[in-house]
């Protein structure tokens, strides 16, 4: 089979594949979004009986590669099945998609946690202060002042753990989740056709493509300010030049 | 254009003695997997070892070539085979028509058949596409078991692992319905392994030329003719003069070359 035939006979399956990845990923990504703001807050702020296990697991998920926290999840949920039924888990636990989802959102959550801590501390100080200094209670303080900053400063280092964690769920192959690089490698064992790897890589290729260019211009509609400036500075610039 | 003539002849010379290892070959690199126990594994000490190891090894000797033992993940055997990383893989490989169109096998070293395994107890009889439907049935990866579970039962949710290993480990955790593996390293798992005690064979074994071929065979690249050739006389003798049973009595209780009791 040529190159092209690879795709002509198998697009459903490539299809299908790279559907359960960006399912796997969007999934993923919000679970942590959801879970990170409130957890990197305590991370910085709260008491300490709080932080050191936060700092444990952070740095526990940060310091292990992905494919060991995968068959971790997977193969060791399964040596402690009897217990798992006892709580009723084990139906969740009995699934490799829950598994692979399980393991890419608490991934995914570290990760999330310590950018958004960047993001929190990155707040100037003198914002906070004028905010307390017009009264805003401390909710107020957080949705006006605070987490907008936060994100604006934030935002291109999510954007780029978005992708990492896209190209990562191509882990979920190896506990026979059937996502785009699963897809791919059913299909080489029925082809040893190597083009096969290179339709899959092209695949990932143009989803992160289209995926930076809606976070750019997503950058651009949350931090109008930073390129209004860039052009003006540009314009001036030029305007040097004539 | 001198400097380009110069160049060819020295880039012919070049090949000429690249090709010659291959050609005039006394080592010779044998392939194989090292997760298919008791035909395949890597052994406590981190040898490769077993049924196929030892064949393997044996015809080496008959042919006088010293033979280096290479072990590659299942996905990657055929490929790697073809990229000249080993020069033949004795891995319990089926003589199948699929494989054939990538590479030659020799004459088959022992019979080949499968069979279906499940959790003591499950009462699994119905084996047509509607009994399965919906179950969960497992094997390992670009198999002929893989082939057999996606063509016979296409309605199941079909789970593939990289080794049988990580296959039998999903069994015994009670992840399958139903697993679709090789005869003997089955029957070996579920009646010699802690882990296999979960489970038993079920069903008639499954000996459908579609799906098993003709056999277990050594695989060597097309081109390679004369070690096939070497191979099979090799194979002839130790079937001959009494090795190969020597061989099978160390792992098997009955004669797999025909899969028979004796």
């Amino acid at each position: 089979m040529d190159f092209e035939g690879i795709i002509l006979t198998y697009w459903p399956k490539f299809l299908e594949g790279t559907l359960v990845t960006l399912q796997l990923t969007f999934f993923g990504v919000t679970i942590a979004a959801l879970l990170s703001p409130p957890l990197a807050m305590l991370r910085l702020k709260g008491p300490r009986a709080v932080q050191i296990p936060l700092r444990i697991y952070v740095s526990f998920v940060r310091g292990t590669p992905m494919l060991a926290q995968l068959f971790l999840i997977y193969y060791g949920s399964g040596q402690f099945r009897p217990l798992l039924q006892e709580v009723g888990l084990w139906g969740f636990f009995r699934e490799p998609y829950n598994c692979a989802l399980l393991t890419f959102a608490l991934n995914s959550t570290a990760y999330q946690i310590e950018i958004i801590r960047g993001g929190l501390m990155g707040v100037p100080h003198g914002e906070i202060e004028a905010a307390d200094g017009i009264g805003m209670s401390t909710w107020t303080k957080y949705r006006r002042v605070i987490l907008p900053h936060t994100y604006r400063i934030a935002w291109p280092a999510l954007g780029n753990e978005i992708i990492l964690l896209m190209k990562a769920s191509a882990l979920a192959s190896v506990v026979t989740v059937f996502d785009l690089m699963g897809q791919t490698r059913l299909i080489f064992s029925k082809t040893f056709d190597l083009s096969a790897y290179a339709w899959a890589a092209l695949i990932y290729l143009i989803i992160t493509t289209v995926f930076v260019t809606l976070w750019r211009i997503s950058e651009r509609t949350i931090s109008p300010q930073i390129f209004a400036s860039k052009r003006k500075d540009r314009a001036v610039i030029a305007g040097m030049r004539g | 254009m001198k400097y380009g003539r110069l160049m060819a002849a020295g880039l012919a010379m070049g090949l000429a003695v690249a090709a010659l290892p291959a050609g005039a070959a006394d080592k010779l690199k044998l392939g194989t997997e090292g997760a298919f126990p008791p035909f395949n594994y890597i052994d406590a000490s981190g040898n490769l070892a077993g049924f196929d190891i030892d064949i393997g090894v044996e015809l080496c000797k008959r042919m006088e070539v010293e033979c280096e033992l290479v072990a590659q993940d299942w996905d990657g055997i055929i490929p790697g085979l073809l990229a000249k990383k080993y020069d033949f893989i004795i891995a319990s490989m089926f003589i199948t028509d699929e494989r054939k169109k990538q590479v030659s096998f020799t004459d088959p070293y022992y019979a080949a058949a499968m069979t279906h395994v499940a959790p003591k107890g499950a009462g699994i009889t119905d084996f047509s596409a509607e009994g399965m439907a919906g179950k969960v049935i497992g094997a390992q990866s670009g198999t002929t078991q893989a082939a057999f579970i996606e063509k016979v039962y296409p309605d199941a949710d079909i789970r593939l692992y990289g080794t049988q290993d990580e296959a039998n480990l999903d069994m015994a955790n009670g992840r399958l319905d139903l697993m679709v593996g090789d005869v003997i390293p089955s029957v070996d798992w579920v009646s010699k392994t802690d882990d296999g005690a979960c489970c038993e064979i079920v069903g008639e074994p499954i000996t459908d030329r579609e799906f098993v071929g003709d056999g277990t065979g050594i695989a060597v690249r097309k081109e390679d003719n004369a070690l096939r050739e070497n191979l099979n006389k090799a194979l002839a003798e130790i079937l001959a003069d009494g090795t190969y049973k020597k061989i099978n009595d160390k792992y098997f209780t009955i004669n797999v070359y025909t899969m028979k009791a004796e």
